[in-house]
């Protein structure tokens, strides 16, 4: 498979790469949107959802798609406008930096760099400037107040998550998310390898301390203050309409797609299956098929991370401004320095 | 001595400067924000205007009429029986308990009372739309506090509700059912067996929402502590209803007034709670819900049979007089004041709104609360705007 990537022209390469990428964002964002927010959301309120667009409405996202790219392309009077303009674009631009380090099979990577881990973490604040900017340069005074909620509750959930990897990272002995998974993988629970040693079993509090950082920083329910609909009107969306309310709408759930995939590699063994199942000793001897079964294992679990995600964002009321930073700093941060220093203890003494 | 003394305060005249230039520098500018008259937290037109420090509220208003319907005005053009098609359009949500007190002003000024069945009835009926109208507003109060899902368990279950009030009146939302002198008519066949499902099924919504947001932990937080009203600001406001129940006045219009209609006929519980915050009101009409269940079964249980009707005259001419009834209605005290001349109609009404009142309290309660506040604040006082603007 490398071998046949490196065969063609670099050109052709990173064409291929870039479609890749793209098909790697949208189409599970399309698959989330459809089965969560039309679907599983409609179920628990006890109604059908679309229904009309396509069997059982699975055509209704194209016909919003649509919708939104007819629209005008309006903005405020007095915003800002070139900043007005390029906020959404910022904030989808970093789910497309954050999904070019997630491996999705042996061979089937984007890229892969030791420091993987790192640079997934770095890239995922990019989009809290695009937020801010967004409520800066609208104009008004909800999204503004929408805009410093979002930066403030962004920059105290990036801490707890970084602490929670960190509990990973020193399991694993290693930064890249490839070398991760194969850890994963190949590795064994007391001399039983017959699941591998996904990180979940020994890091379920850095786990938990992860999804509920990433629900924080999906801005989704209990932690949607800076959309808030009822109180600030969506937040820093309110003036957008139209394809920049679009692409708004993707960034949301695409990036609760690589989030979910980031937390599946790091938690769950990403898209690998337990290598003593079919004998695989290393991340060399592993059959070429895993790069076409790896992806739809990722999906799978991302699917299953995303649930939960939406679960509790489709369940829970809101907490207040105050009360979520309390939460990030009084018990998730000492929660995830505890776990760190218990992580750190027993990889020592084992 | 002295030098440590004369040490120590020029050590404290120096910090004070430094906070005094630190506080200069962090000065910050306040802002007005308008929350409304379009905005989903205000149920409809009302607007409140709040100057902010940050996310803290240093002042906020209700400033309402937005929606001014002009109902005192319009009853003196009408004749007494038309006047109910008009003020079932007050509070929206509970329209036949706006009829109620009206209809009992108008007899009380002619000297007539409605026959035992229809006594028992209204007060079914009155009892069916306090529950459809506070069964929605503990939906819409979780999605006031960011939950989506409990408000469409309120609109399938009040349904079940609404379609009862219109099996028997034949209007859904205004049914205009109650006459001087009683009702339209009477129960239709098999009415009350279907009533008695409804009536367990809404007690297993309130199960339901109980357990979705009363005990959810951020809903506690949200809510406890948030927006206390103390009893004897409770009572200077004029508050009235869950509003005033909530803060620990044990007082109901159904018990505490003798009026011809038949909850003193049975047993049954007036909910109080000693806190008087947001969780507490809150609390307060999901319990009321739940007892207006029992309300309907034990009337049902307890129905006399007979006409629905008094003896009235065929052109309705209420003699020269003023009268003022007053009932317990979903929101609140809802009362009128009606004078009349001997006329077809009356000469003027004056419209005791729960919410209206209800609202007077918003700036007082509101200063110091930070914005997400308010929403919880405005959501636990519940208000209808037909109900404060008429």
């Amino acid at each position: 498979m490398l071998g046949l990537i490196a065969s063609i022209p670099y050109w052709a390469q990173s064409l291929l790469r870039v479609l890749g990428g793209i098909v790697a964002v949208l189409l599970p964002a399309g698959t989330i949107v459809y089965v969560f927010l039309f679907k599983m959301m409609s179920f628990m309120q006890s109604r059908l959802g679309p229904m009309e667009a396509g069997p059982f409405g699975s055509l209704q996202l194209f016909a919003e798609v649509g919708k939104w790219l007819q629209k005008e392309d309006l903005y405020p009077e007095r915003a800002d406008r070139f900043i007005f303009k390029i906020a959404p674009l910022i904030v989808l631009s970093s789910t497309f930096l954050l999904v070019a380090v997630v491996p999705f099979g042996p061979d089937a990577w984007f890229t892969n760099f030791e420091a993987g881990v790192f640079y997934a973490l770095a890239v995922s604040s990019v989009s809290v400037l695009g937020i801010l900017i967004a409520g800066w340069a609208s104009a008004n005074k909800y999204s503004l107040l929408g805009g410093l909620r979002a930066a403030g509750q962004l920059i105290a959930y990036e801490l707890p998550m970084v602490l929670a990897v960190i509990g990973v990272v020193i399991q694993a002995g290693t930064m890249n998310l490839q070398q991760i998974v194969v850890a994963q993988n190949a590795g064994s629970i007391f001399g039983w390898d017959g699941l591998g040693n996904p990180y979940i079993l020994t890091q379920f509090v850095g786990f938990v301390i992860f999804m509920i950082a990433v629900q924080a920083e999906l801005t989704q329910t209990p932690f949607d203050m800076p959309i808030a609909e009822s109180e600030l009107v969506s937040g820093y969306m309110t003036e957008y309409s139209g394809f920049r309310f679009l692409i708004f709408f993707i960034g949301e759930f695409a990036t609760a797609g690589v989030f979910a995939l980031i937390a599946s590699i790091l938690f769950l063994g990403g898209w690998g299956v337990p290598f003593a199942w079919f004998g695989w000793t290393s991340i060399d001897s592993i059959d070429n098929w895993m790069n076409v079964v790896g992806p739809l294992i990722m999906f799978t679990k991302m699917m299953l991370l995303v649930f939960i995600i939406m679960w509790v964002r489709f369940s829970y009321p809101r907490f207040r401004e105050d009360q979520l930073q309390r939460f990030a700093w009084k018990v998730l941060i000492p929660l995830s320095l505890v776990n760190i220093m218990a992580t750190s203890v027993l990889k020592v003494a084992f | 001595m002295t030098m440590l003394g004369d040490r120590q305060q020029l050590a404290y005249i120096a910090s004070q400067a430094a906070d005094a230039r630190v506080n200069v520098e962090l000065e910050t500018e306040g802002m007005t924000l308008n929350i409304g008259p379009q905005h989903p937290a205000t149920h409809g037109t009302l607007r409140i205007i709040a100057r902010l420090d940050g996310e803290q509220v240093l002042w906020a208003e209700p400033s309402c009429g937005y929606m001014h319907r002009g109902y005192e005005k319009l009853t003196e053009v009408r004749t007494f029986p038309q006047v109910t098609a008009l003020i079932n359009r007050i509070d929206w949500l509970g329209s036949f308990a706006n009829e109620v007190p009206f209809i009992l002003a108008a007899e009380q000024l002619m000297g007539i009372e409605a026959p035992p069945r229809a006594q028992w009835i209204r007060t079914i009926l009155f009892e069916l739309s306090r529950i459809a109208n506070v069964s929605l507003f503990l939906g819409d109060l979780g999605v006031q506090l960011g939950a989506i899902t409990p408000v469409f368990f309120a609109f399938r279950d009040r349904e079940y509700v609404l379609n009862l009030i219109e099996g028997a009146t034949g209007g859904r939302f205004h049914p205009n059912f109650d006459r001087i002198g009683g009702l339209k008519d009477d129960l239709p066949a098999g009415w009350i067996d279907e009533t008695r499902a409804v009536m367990r099924k809404m007690r297993k919504f309130c199960d339901e929402i109980e357990g979705l947001l009363f005990g959810n932990e951020i809903f506690e937080a949200r809510t406890r502590g948030i927006g206390v009203i103390p009893r004897d600001v409770a009572l200077q406001y004029g508050l009235s209803g869950a509003n005033l129940r909530g803060s620990g006045v044990d007082w109901d219009l159904r018990r505490d007034q003798k009026l011809p209609m038949a909850w003193d006929k049975i047993d049954w519980k007036v909910w109080t709670h000693p806190d008087g915050d947001s969780y507490a009101r809150c609390w307060i009409r999901l319990q009321e819900v739940r007892e207006s269940t029992f309300i309907v079964e034990k009337l049902l249980d307890s129905l006399p049979s007979g006409p629905v009707m008094a003896k009235v005259p065929r052109i309705i001419k209420v003699p020269e007089g003023e009268a003022w009834v007053a009932t317990e209605n979903p929101l609140g005290e809802m009362g009128y004041y009606v004078v009349s001349k001997g006329e077809l109609g009356p000469f003027r009404v004056k419209i005791r709104s729960a919410s209206f009142n209800n609202i007077s309290i918003v700036p007082w309660l509101l200063k110091g609360v930070y914005v997400p506040d308010i929403i919880t604040i405005l959501a636990s006082l519940y208000f209808i705007l037909g109900d404060i603007d008429r």
